[in-house]
This record gives structure tokens, sequence and C-alpha cells, in this order.
């Protein structure tokens, strides 16, 4: 039970990494390797409120959402638009917006540092034990996980049962046909990778209520999250959710019965695995 | 327009820098110092810490002085010159490369981490540059500094640092003060895998129980999972040769889950003498222990720990932060000992000179300085060596 409890706070940890991702990738069609650094910048702006203000870090996502939805919104209208426009297929745009969005990894690990200084990060917020089923956990994982838990279930609402979630699903599917049936792909576009990249700020913030962090630390969640939307599937929210979650049990299992030096190799065995056997994902669509 | 906007900007930052370069290079009586270490990347944190503070500070305080006084009878200020290695040994030995090749520095500051300081020992050693070693720990010292004649070692070796810990713990258990169940972990990594070797051994030799022990990868994302092993296995002594991230995860874990309230001794190992564990962690640390250790009571050490909040705005951390300092001092010394620039003449003259460093007087025996701190505890917010190599003064009591 401890197991399993401790498996799904880490996965909901993956989860809320990764879904800003596979929004960016799934709607937007952006191969976004900046996710990480976005997370980044939730987390510094959730240390700045709680150290420098004394205030509830939490208070931050007031700021940090709004902030990071504009800020993505920019990035998009101004940075990838224009090679969205340029792409002559889907290949050379995703070649594109890896590179583009690589540099741009690069100069905001820059920003951070220059503004930031280079050491390690992290802050006091609820390290206090609430017991579950006999166990002791912090009250920030809980907290972390019930946000998470709300992010996802929002998203999935929203993609699911509402007429504009719809359209991102269609643009999802097919871009081209979307806009045949009077979708504006590119205001749609525009707005999940804004999306995207506030759910990853939000995700930073809760994250650095619990764990360390410094500038350059970005590339460790870009990478998480590239494993979990490519093993989901991409382009389904769903997936990215089992998929985080299978991925967090796994590891808190394999380091708990066997080994905690194997969790990096379990972690990449399920991701193999799953190529091998479905390489569209868990609930990919097959490539036609 | 925007890819105009964006070379004009590269060009300007190129021509800035060229403008920098060749002001210093005219100025022929300034002592080019050039240094590489991480400003990103896994070690980029500790490095911010122990490492980059201490060469601004001492930068800064040999040009307020005027700089370093040489045979012409005039003082030379130092300049700078910076290289982030992003924590890659191959970018670090380019960096090294390049210091000495093309911007032709006087005297390289080593890098920092282990890894990183044996990679670059060779090429040190090839392009004859004296290398004062301190945030570089191994138990090959020795064959270390009989290949390289210009090698120095500070900061001690692995087995002694092992050592610390583990007798402290072997004399607690003694007088009965702790029991001899022992959880020990280790990230799996040169230092973390060398230092739990070590202590290992030691630990069986004095009849300690390892009921649980295990490495994990550096890249851990949740710690979760190792201490309730731990717990399970029902320690009294809990022991982590750990690096930074993981050294605050488990900490924040063990209070979480009350493993540190169940055991008598409580140990992590890299960043625990960092201000930023204090910081975080307040009075809930208090009689944990950790790898390194200083006297924070010595007025050296006072003095050097004011003048590096001043100017860094920073606190020093309570290992190697003055050791790595004391390194830098030695090397002024040592240059100002022979009053010229001559790099093979200031080796000579860092083997066979004493020096005055913030951590007492230095001499090199066998290019190491064999006095060093391998344990220290938190009492009351400040870090105090309990254990030592050689002898230290100033050895606190455990509390």
């Amino acid at each position: 039970m401890q197991m399993l409890i401790t498996g799904i706070f880490l996965g909901g940890v993956y989860a809320i990494i990764a879904v800003g991702l596979s929004l960016q990738y799934g709607v937007s069609r952006i191969m976004n390797l900046a996710v990480g650094e976005m997370l980044v910048a939730g987390a510094f702006a959730a240390f700045w409120f709680s150290t420098a203000q004394s205030l509830n870090p939490y208070l931050s996502l007031l700021v940090v959402i709004p902030l990071a939805f504009g800020a993505n919104w920019l990035i998009y209208r101004y940075l990838l638009l224009p090679l969205v426009r340029r792409a002559k297929t889907r290949g050379q745009l995703e070649v594109d917006s890896i590179l583009v969005t690589f540099g741009l990894s690069f100069t905001l690990v820059g920003i951070f540092l220059w503004a930031f200084g280079g050491e390690f990060f992290n802050y006091s917020f609820l390290s206090v034990p609430v017991e579950i089923f006999d166990s002791r956990y912090g009250q920030n994982r809980v907290l972390a996980f019930v946000i998470a838990f709300v992010v996802c279930a929002g998203l999935w609402i929203w993609l699911n049962h509402t007429r504009s979630g719809l359209s991102m699903r269609a643009i999802s599917v097919d871009t081209r046909a979307a806009s045949l049936v009077a979708i504006d792909v590119e205001k749609s576009s525009n707005f999940a990778f804004a999306l995207g990249g506030a759910i990853a700020a939000t995700g930073g913030m809760v994250l650095s209520t619990f764990l360390t962090f410094d500038a350059s630390i970005g590339i460790v969640f870009t990478l998480k999250a590239l494993v979990i939307v490519i093993m989901g599937g991409v382009g389904d929210i769903r997936g990215a959710i089992v998929a985080a979650l299978v991925l967090g049990i796994t590891e808190t299992v394999v380091a708990r019965l066997i080994d905690p030096g194997l969790t990096l190799a379990a972690a990449y065995v399920l991701f193999l695995l799953i190529l091998l056997f479905r390489p569209q994902g868990l609930f990919g669509r097959a490539q036609t | 327009m925007k890819l105009k906007t964006l070379s004009t900007l590269v060009g300007a930052v190129t021509l800035a820098g060229a403008a920098v370069f060749s002001a210093s290079a005219m100025a022929e009586d300034t002592i080019r110092i050039g240094a590489a270490a991480p400003k990103t990347g896994p070690l980029a944190g500790g490095a911010a810490v122990t490492y980059w503070p201490n060469v601004e500070l001492w930068a800064h305080q040999v040009n307020e002085r005027g700089g370093i006084l040489l045979n012409d009878g005039e003082r030379h200020p130092v300049e700078i010159i910076e290289y982030d290695d992003r924590t890659n040994p191959t970018e670090t030995i380019r960096a090294v490369q390049r210091l000495a090749t093309s911007d032709g520095v006087d005297f390289i500051i080593p890098p920092y981490g282990t890894g990183m300081a044996l990679a670059t020992a060779p090429i040190f050693d090839r392009l004859g540059y004296p290398m004062i070693n301190v945030t570089a720990i191994t138990d090959q010292t020795d064959a270390l500094t009989a290949r390289y004649d210009g090698v120095f070692f500070t900061l001690g070796k692995t087995t002694p640092l092992a050592q610390g810990i583990a007798r402290l713990a072997a004399d607690m258990k003694a007088n009965g003060e702790v029991g001899n169940r022992l959880a020990m972990v280790n990230v799996a990594d040169a230092f973390g895998i060398e230092l739990a070797e070590a202590a290992r051994g030691i630990f069986e030799e004095e009849g300690f129980d390892i009921v649980y022990s295990t490495s994990y990868p550096p890249t851990i994302q949740d710690v979760t999972p190792i201490i309730n092993s731990a717990q399970d296995a029902d320690p009294d002594l809990f022991v982590a040769f750990s690096y930074p991230p993981d050294t605050f995860a488990l900490t924040e874990q063990a209070q979480v889950s009350g493993l540190m309230d169940e055991v008598d001794v409580f140990y992590t190992a890299v960043a625990n003498a960092f201000p930023a564990y204090r910081n975080r962690f307040g009075d809930g640390i208090d009689g944990v222990y950790g790898v390194g250790g200083v006297n924070p009571e010595d007025p050296a050490f006072v003095e050097y720990k004011e003048a590096h909040m001043a100017v860094t705005g920073a606190e020093p951390d309570y290992w190697a932060s003055a050791v790595m300092y004391s390194s830098l001092q030695v090397l002024e010394q040592a240059i100002e000992g022979v009053g010229t620039l001559d790099r093979q003449a200031v080796t000579e003259y860092l083997k066979n000179n004493s020096f005055d460093t913030v951590m007492g007087e230095w001499t090199f025996n066998n290019q190491q300085i064999s006095n060093y701190w391998t344990v220290g505890q938190w009492q009351n917010g400040d870090f105090y060596g309990v254990g030592s190599f050689g002898d230290m003064e100033g050895t606190a009591d455990p509390m």
C-alpha cells in the first residue's frame, strides 16, 4: 500500500510535468525542448514568493499562470508560427521546432543564471507528515498530487466535453481537415501552446515545494516529459497521464523491491517495451 | 528582421568581448589567471557555492591591495578568465587547453569536482601549470603526485573521510550511545562509490551490522522508496554518501517519515555543510552529521566568512569553501615568494615552503596537505568539525 501510494504520488508529479508538453506536441505540433525551462521558471517564481516575499508559494500561481500563458503565447506567435507557416511537411516542422526550442532552452538557462545565479534553490513548505493508511507522507507531496489531479482532470473534461476542446482534438487528429470545418487552426494551436506552457510552469511551482532545483535542471524534466509523452501516445492527454502513473509506480516498486539503482533502467525498459510492441504509444493512433 | 537583430546583438557582444580582451592585453602588468568550472550542469550548484565565490573574493581582495607584488617592485593586479565547462570533462579539458594556449594565462585555478580534476591533471602537467586541487578527493593522490610534479591536493583522501564518520560511530558504539544496526546508502558516482566502499570495510571491522545498503543513480527523482526501505530495516544509524540534490531530499524525507527521530546518527555528505542546508531545515537538523567541517569560532574563519559575505553576498560553506580560498592564498604567496611568473619556480616554491592560510599554516608533504576535517555536526545553527585527519585545532565534541 505504501509502495502504491508513493508510486501514485510520483506518477502525479510526472503527469504534471508531461501533460503540458503533450498538449504542445499533440495540438500545436511543437516538440518543445524548452518545456523543462518553463517548469524551472515556475519553480523560481515560487521560490521568490516564498523566500523574498514570505508568501505562500502557491500564491505565486496567481502570477505564474497568466505570465507563463502570455509568454508562451508570444513565443508561439512570434517564434514558432513562422516555422509552422513555412514548414511543408510535419517532419520539417518537427526538426525546425526542435532546433528553435533547443536554442530557446539555452537562452532561458542563461537568463535564470543571470537573474538568480547557479546555486541550488529550495525552501521548506508544508514539510510535515500526514498519515495515510499507517504510513507517513509529506503534506507538500499530497498537495502536489491534488494539484496534478485537478489539472489533469480539468484538461480531460475540457478536451472531451466542450466545443473548444473538441476542436483541439480535431486539430491533433488532422490539421488540414480541421481547418476545413471552420476551426481556426492557428489560433487554437497558439492557445494550446500557451496553455501547455502555463501548465508546465504550474508543475514547476508545485515541484519546487519539495524538490531542490537549480538553473540548469530543466533538461531533466524535459527528458522525462518526452519519454512520457511518447510512451502515452502523441496527442492524447489520457496516454500521458496513464504513462506517467505507470512510470511512477514502476520506479517506486523497482526501487523498493529490487534496487534503487535500477529505477532508471526500469523506466527505459518500459519505454523500450512500449516502443517495440506499441510504437504509436499506449493510446496513440497508428500512423497512416 | 529577427535574424538581423539577433546577428547585430551577437556582433555587439563579440565586439564588447574583444574590447575587454584587448584592453586587458594592453595592460601588460596584469597577471592573468584562468578558471574553468561548471556554471551549468549537475555540478553547477555546488560550484556556485564553493568555487566561483572564492575566486571572486580572492581576486577582489588581491586587487584591492593593488595586486600581487613581484620582483620589479610593483604590484600587479589579477585578471580572472572564466569558462563554463558545463559539468562535462571533455569541455573542462578543452577549456584548460584554451586557457593555456590561446588565452595564454599565467596560472590556472583547477576545475571543480574530482572527475574533472583527474581528467585535467595530465593536461596541467603537460602544459607545465601548477595545479593546487581542492575539490578533488580520491585515494589515488599518492600515485598522482608521484606521476605529476606540479599537482597538489588539499581536501583529503577518500578513506580518511569515510573513516571520519565510521570511527566516530565506533566510539559512540563503544560508549553505548548508539546501537549497531546501520543503514548505508550512496549515490552511484565515483565519489559516492569510493566513500561507501571505504566506509563499509571500516564499519564491518568495527562490528556494525549493515541492515540496509544500496546505491542510487545521481538523477534520482524520488528518494521516498530508499527512506522507506531503510526505515523498514529499523536502523540505529543512517549514513548517506550523497550529492547535493539528494542530500536535501533524503533529509526532508527522513524528517517526514520519522526516520530522523528514530536513528541516533543521521549523516549525509556533500551539501550538508552548505548554508542552504541550514536555511532549509532550520533547527530540524541539530545533531545531524555531515562530511567536512570547520572551526566556526576560529577568528581566521570568522574574518574570512565576513569578507566572503561582504564581497559575494553569500555565506561560505562549512567545509571546502575555506580550503578553496586557502588554495588561492597559497598560489598568491608562492607567486610573491618567487617574484616572477615562472611556473616551474612557483611549483618548486609550493613544495618547499609553508603558507599562511585561513585554514592555518599549510606545508605540502608529498604535494599534499594532510590536515583536514573529515566529519562535522550541526550544533545550534553552526557546523562544527567533530573529527579530523592529522591535527586540526578546535575539534568540537559531538552533541
